[in-house]
């Protein structure tokens, strides 16, 4: 009778079948692509991957930035020293209004005061330098070396010399991605620095950035220059953005079509601002249905988008 | 096992840790600066996509999954694209193993096209169903020239499995 209780020696044991396991793997992949779209909840395991990966991809780049560095050495000494002949020429062409900055700032900061205006936010920041660019081919995002062990977290803005470049989306222990601001759908509230008009530019991913909601007949002219606004509580404002190249005004639509290139160079490598989060602003008056205004309807627009622009 | 079913040529059997050391290398090709070159092959992809033809007891769908989530992170992409396509891939190549074993190198490699193109084709689909930008028809050659790289991919990885032709008499193996 003991004998008779025992399974069967596991000759012919082989798993489960394949298309159960197919259909197992297939439902937690699709579960973790919704999970990971639209929940965002799944910080922690790709935190966690991602210190694996992380040091085996910057190893990876290290054969690239050495080609790098060869070539910068042996660029040579003349085009280094006609390059720091430039810089100082620059300096000393910029000197009379960084010298007086520093006292126009404190009279501004002064006059503020007696207008009883709220001062006006320091810009601070730490540089952290691109490590590479993301290889995903369906958005435009760069890896930084600074991460959560230099205190950044999600959503603080990134500039370069010339403009700003991108948001921090998604932080890692010892580095962040940055979303390009020519990513598709990217949005950046913006203001024109001619007409003082609002609005918000998008990335339309091909490198290109597009001023939406813009009625047909508006200001803008070819070579306009928009700064950013401010208004969305993430990035400061007075920061160029980008410059208008081309509108297209169709009757036909209410809306004209406004395209613009980065000024910042959004594409190259090299070293980046990552600027400090804003204070938060203050809260948003009460809403009420009887009173609303153009005024109104576009700020709501732009609280709108803030919070786009924060989730993406 | 031989290089191919009408070969008469008989390989040695694989060694596990050569199949984990060709995946790493793979995944390492991968994550080189190389990636972003136009037309540049899904390393991983061709790579599990010739050990699930040949040694689908071993390398499988758990692998395909863990490699996919190895992808994802590292590209940045949405948690669960990659594992979509490799799992689909491993599971279609261990099924086409049979047969694709019987063809030539050349034949094989007209064979494995429309798996790595489809591997790409629903990564694509994946992004554009949420809304992401059409990448460019640039993203689809990367599939082709991996074809091309079938046959090398083949003599490499066997590389390790082939006796030498002339053999010692004196000794049995």
């Amino acid at each position: 009778m003991a004998g008779i209780d025992h399974a069967p020696p596991p000759f012919f044991k082989r798993g489960p079948a394949p298309l159960a396991l197919l259909t197992f793997y297939i439902a937690i992949s699709l579960a973790l692509f919704i999970v990971d779209l639209r929940f965002r909840s799944l910080n922690l395991l790709r935190q966690s991957i991602a210190l694996l990966v992380d040091p085996v991809q910057r190893a990876a780049q290290t054969p690239g930035s050495l080609v790098d560095y060869a070539a910068s050495y042996l660029q040579g000494m003349q085009a280094l020293q006609q390059e720091s002949r430039e810089l100082k020429h620059a300096q000393l062409n910029t000197a009379p209004d960084l010298q007086r900055m520093l006292q126009l700032e404190t009279e501004n900061e002064r006059l503020r005061k007696l207008l009883a205006v709220k001062e006006r936010e320091k810009a601070g920041g730490q540089v952290a330098q691109i490590l590479y660019t993301a290889r995903d081919p369906f958005s435009r995002k760069v890896i930084v070396d600074k991460g959560q062990q230099s205190g950044i977290i999600a959503g603080q803005p990134a500039i370069d010399e010339a403009g700003v470049v991108g948001q921090v989306t998604r932080v890692f222990p010892f580095s962040a991605e940055i979303t390009l601001i020519t990513d598709k759908d990217q949005a950046v509230p913006v203001q024109i620095v001619r007409s003082g008009q609002r609005s918000v530019v998008f990335g339309l991913g091909n490198g290109q950035l597009e001023l939406r909601y813009m009625p047909a007949n508006a200001d803008v002219q070819v070579g306009d220059i928009l700064v950013t606004s401010g208004l969305d509580g993430v990035y400061l404002p007075g920061f160029p953005v980008a410059k208008v190249i081309n509108i297209e005004r169709d009757s036909a639509y209410s809306f004209a079509r406004i395209f613009c290139v980065p000024v910042a160079g959004v594409e190259n490598f090299g070293e980046i601002m990552v600027l400090d989060p804003r204070q938060p602003l203050p809260p948003a008056p009460p809403e009420s249905g009887s009173r609303e205004s153009g005024a109104g309807s576009d700020k709501a627009l732009l609280r709108q988008k803030k919070r786009a622009t924060r989730g993406n | 096992m031989q290089p191919t079913f009408s070969s008469s040529r008989i390989l040695l059997p694989v060694r596990p840790w050569f199949i984990f050391f060709s995946l790493i290398a793979a995944t390492l090709l991968n994550f080189l600066p190389t990636a972003h070159w136009p037309g540049m092959p899904d390393w991983i992809a061709l790579v599990l996509c010739f050990w699930s033809v040949r040694e689908f007891r071993r390398v499988g769908m758990g692998w395909a999954f863990i490699l996919g989530l190895l992808m994802d992170v590292a590209d940045g992409s949405v948690l669960g694209q990659h594992c979509f396509a490799y799992v689909l891939l491993a599971y279609i190549s261990a099924n086409l193993s049979r047969r694709l074993l019987w063809f030539p190198l050349l034949q094989q490699a007209l064979q494995i096209m429309p798996l790595l193109l489809a591997t790409q084709l629903v990564q694509a689909l994946m992004r554009l169903a949420v809304g992401a930008d059409f990448p460019g028809w640039g993203y689809f050659v990367g599939p082709l020239i991996a074809t091309l790289l079938w046959i090398p991919a083949t003599f490499i990885l066997l590389l390790p499995q082939y006796r030498p032709v002339e053999q010692n008499p004196d000794r049995p193996i």
